[in-house]
């Protein structure tokens, strides 16, 4: 429809609105998404024009609204449910391992689940408690979904297109602190993004800065300070938590010979982990500095005056990144 | 002590009483021999197969298996008035009605002695596999049922719980969500009287499990679920309904679980024998067999010959079991997703060279 700027927020609003017009089969549900158009307004207008019957408000009920879109799925319908917040998303933990994952699996595919679960994440916008962690890992952890995050306007567009059309169960992560952080030309040309691949969003020969969602903004500013200071930064937008593309990160540490990895979520059992040792595993001999994690602490998500002491920023990347650059062994 | 503000009634239907005598006036349909011998033959088959299962549990040759002793009318009477294109959202005690829809004996073994073809069938059509978290069924069929409604096909979804899932929320937020949008679905409660170890009595104090419906605002029953009649009527009602577009019913039927939860439990332990032996005498399949004597549908030679048929029916069902030759080391990765992921392929590679080293005897550690 559009070939204006515009923001991450109205590109997953896009995408919702190409997919449907697409296919027939794409319903969405939730809390407050049809005549409000969602608390954030990612499905603004969405109701008016492709009406009640598929733009559906539901019951406050997340538990329901996952056990819901697991049974359209397994029908072929292609449910895209929102939960409202990522801190309400645990009612519907039961149904995304216990059945969404699994259902082709368990099945040996007589039957899928192609549904996606929306859900806005991350902190940074002053919100009340439970609306600013960040759990990626927990579903990341799960064999059959996929997680999926998008960093910009351009990606949110393809990436949420593709989780549509995946036939697989996606759960996408929205990063609401940068839902109206940047506007971007879009062609709504219905192209979607691989789900099986990093993004490269910088070519850089000294270090490779490895993040995700709203991180992915904070390690970008720091590899332009850094540039400035003669350091020369590869910077790769992971997207795609799981399945992970992992050989487009070993081949940038392996060139690079030293990496950062920047991730709001907690330090413990956080992805940066498992990233960290996946290269310690594949390319130790390659490495000149140990992997380096700049990551949120193992507290609690602050109350919104303390959470940008909490997120990391370009600050914490820049001092990891001089750190690791000055490392002797 | 509590205050119950709504005095409507949970209508409770029984046509035959444990004995297998009419309780009153039969309805005009329970006369003539369809479908109740069919019905009758179908509740033995499901007690034979449920007899063979824990035998091959006993000995070895089965995993785990949670017997349907008890609700072989509830389960046999529910399939049979499905259409074929209506679609079952079973849980773990729905072997039966998985056979009646088309599911092969030996898929039934196969799934219980460890193996994920059992859910794969293509006999099994749209249906769902088992629910073995608790109630999380009763959530897919509504989402089966939006999906029915959203195509424009009127037909039915049949979803089962017991007792003591009507605890929890997701059962609930179903017949809430049912209501709201007065979907297709026929959710049945088999109340076996015991979760476990649990009795009824501590689940719930509402006298009914069915009154639960009444807070959703949908029509609410119970029934006599050892009586194939009343299960008749009460569910192909219910059935009719949901495809006519009237919305969803709860229906109770009362049973009893005569097993052990599975067998991997012990019911000696919590549950006084007297009762059990009390609820031997309204099981279902003696109270369906005394009224087919009575009215000269079925005989004495009939049983022997039916029975012996059933038993060799489930022994060829065991032979095929036992001869399907084993999963290949592919198929626990070549159905995680859609397409098999690159890490996810290494692993399967590294499980390809384990069996082959366990083939060989194992690791040589020396």
């Amino acid at each position: 429809m559009s070939n204006d700027a515009i923001t991450l927020l109205e590109a997953i609003n896009l995408a919702m609105a190409r997919a449907m017009e697409d296919d027939p089969d794409v319903v969405l549900l939730g809390e407050d998404i049809g005549t409000n158009g969602g608390v954030f307004r990612a499905t603004a207008g969405l109701k008016d024009r492709f009406g009640e019957r598929r733009v559906i408000d539901t019951p406050l009920a997340e538990t329901m609204i996952a056990g819901l879109a697991v049974g359209m799925a397994t029908q072929g319908i292609r449910p895209v449910a929102e939960i409202q917040f990522m801190g309400f998303i645990f009612p519907a933990f039961e149904h995304l391992v216990a059945h969404a994952a699994r259902m082709r699996h368990r099945t040996r595919s007589r039957l899928s689940c192609p549904m996606v679960l929306r859900a806005p994440f991350g902190g940074g916008i002053h919100a009340p408690e439970h609306h600013s962690e960040s759990t990626e890992a927990l579903l990341a952890h799960i064999p059959g979904l996929r997680v999926v995050v998008p960093s910009s306007p351009a990606r949110a567009y393809g990436l949420l297109l593709a989780a549509i059309r995946s036939d697989d169960p996606v759960i996408f992560l929205e990063p609401k602190r940068i839902y109206r952080a940047s506007k971007t030309l879009i062609e709504d040309n219905g192209e979607a993004l691989p789900l099986d691949s990093c993004f490269t969003l910088r070519e850089g020969t000294d270090i490779t800065l490895i993040s995700w969602g709203a991180m992915v903004s904070e390690t970008l500013a720091a590899a332009d300070a850094l540039a400035e200071e003669g350091i020369s930064c590869e910077v790769i937008d992971v997207a795609c938590l799981n399945p992970m593309d992992h050989a487009t990160l070993l081949a940038s540490v392996s060139k690079t010979g030293r990496c950062v990895i920047v991730h709001e979520a907690p330090h413990h059992g956080g992805l940066g982990a498992e990233i960290a040792a996946t290269l310690s595993e594949q390319i130790l001999t390659r490495l000149q500095a140990p992997p380096r994690r700049v990551t949120g602490h193992d507290t609690v998500m602050p109350y919104y005056r303390n959470e940008m002491l909490y997120l990391p920023d370009t600050d914490d990347i820049i001092i990891a990144v001089r750190e690791t650059m000055e490392y002797a062994g | 002590m509590h205050d119950i503000s709504y005095q409507g009634e949970i209508r409770f239907t029984r046509y035959l009483d444990a004995e297998g005598k009419p309780v009153g006036d039969m309805p005009d349909w329970g006369c003539g021999d369809s479908p109740w011998v069919d019905y009758y033959q179908q509740m033995v088959l499901a007690r034979q197969f449920d007899t063979k299962a824990i035998s091959l549990q006993r000995t070895g040759q089965l995993g785990t298996y949670a017997s349907l002793l008890g609700a072989e009318a509830l389960d046999v009477v529910s399939a049979k008035l499905m259409q074929a294109e209506d679609v079952l959202v079973p849980y773990y005690r729905n072997h039966a009605m998985q056979m009646i829809r088309g599911m092969p004996i030996s898929q039934l073994f196969l799934y219980w002695g460890g193996d994920e073809r059992g859910s794969a069938a293509a006999e099994m059509r749209r249906d769902l596999p088992n629910a073995v978290p608790i109630a999380t069924q009763c959530l897919h069929a509504c989402g089966v049922a939006t999906a029915l409604k959203l195509r424009g096909q009127h037909q039915a979804v049949l979803t089962m719980i017991g007792d003591g899932g009507t605890s929890k929320g997701d059962f609930l937020e179903a017949i809430n969500v049912a209501g709201a949008w007065q979907l297709p679905v026929v959710f049945i409660i088999n109340n076996n009287q015991w979760a476990i170890s649990v009795p009824r009595s501590k689940q719930c104090i509402a006298p009914t499990l069915a009154q639960k419906a009444l807070g959703a605002g949908i029509r609410g029953e119970q029934v006599d679920g050892n009586d194939a009649v009343a299960l008749h009527e009460v569910i192909g009602q219910a059935l009719e309904r949901a495809r006519a577009g009237k919305g969803p019913t709860l229906v109770e039927a009362l049973s009893y679980r005569l097993s052990d939860h599975t067998t991997a439990d012990d019911a000696t332990r919590y549950r006084p024998s007297e009762e059990l032996k009390e609820a031997w005498k309204r099981e279902p399949v003696a109270r369906l067999r005394n009224w087919l004597h009575q009215q000269g549908l079925w005989d004495e030679a009939r049983e022997q010959a039916w029975q012996a048929e059933t038993k060799q029916l489930i022994e060829t069902a065991v032979e095929a079991y036992q001869a399907m030759p084993p999963q290949s080391v592919d198929e626990l990765y070549n159905h995680l997703y859609a397409e098999c992921p690159p890490g996810l392929a290494e692993q399967r590679e590294q499980t390809r060279l384990k069996q082959a080293r366990m083939q060989q005897g194992g690791q040589d550690h020396e």
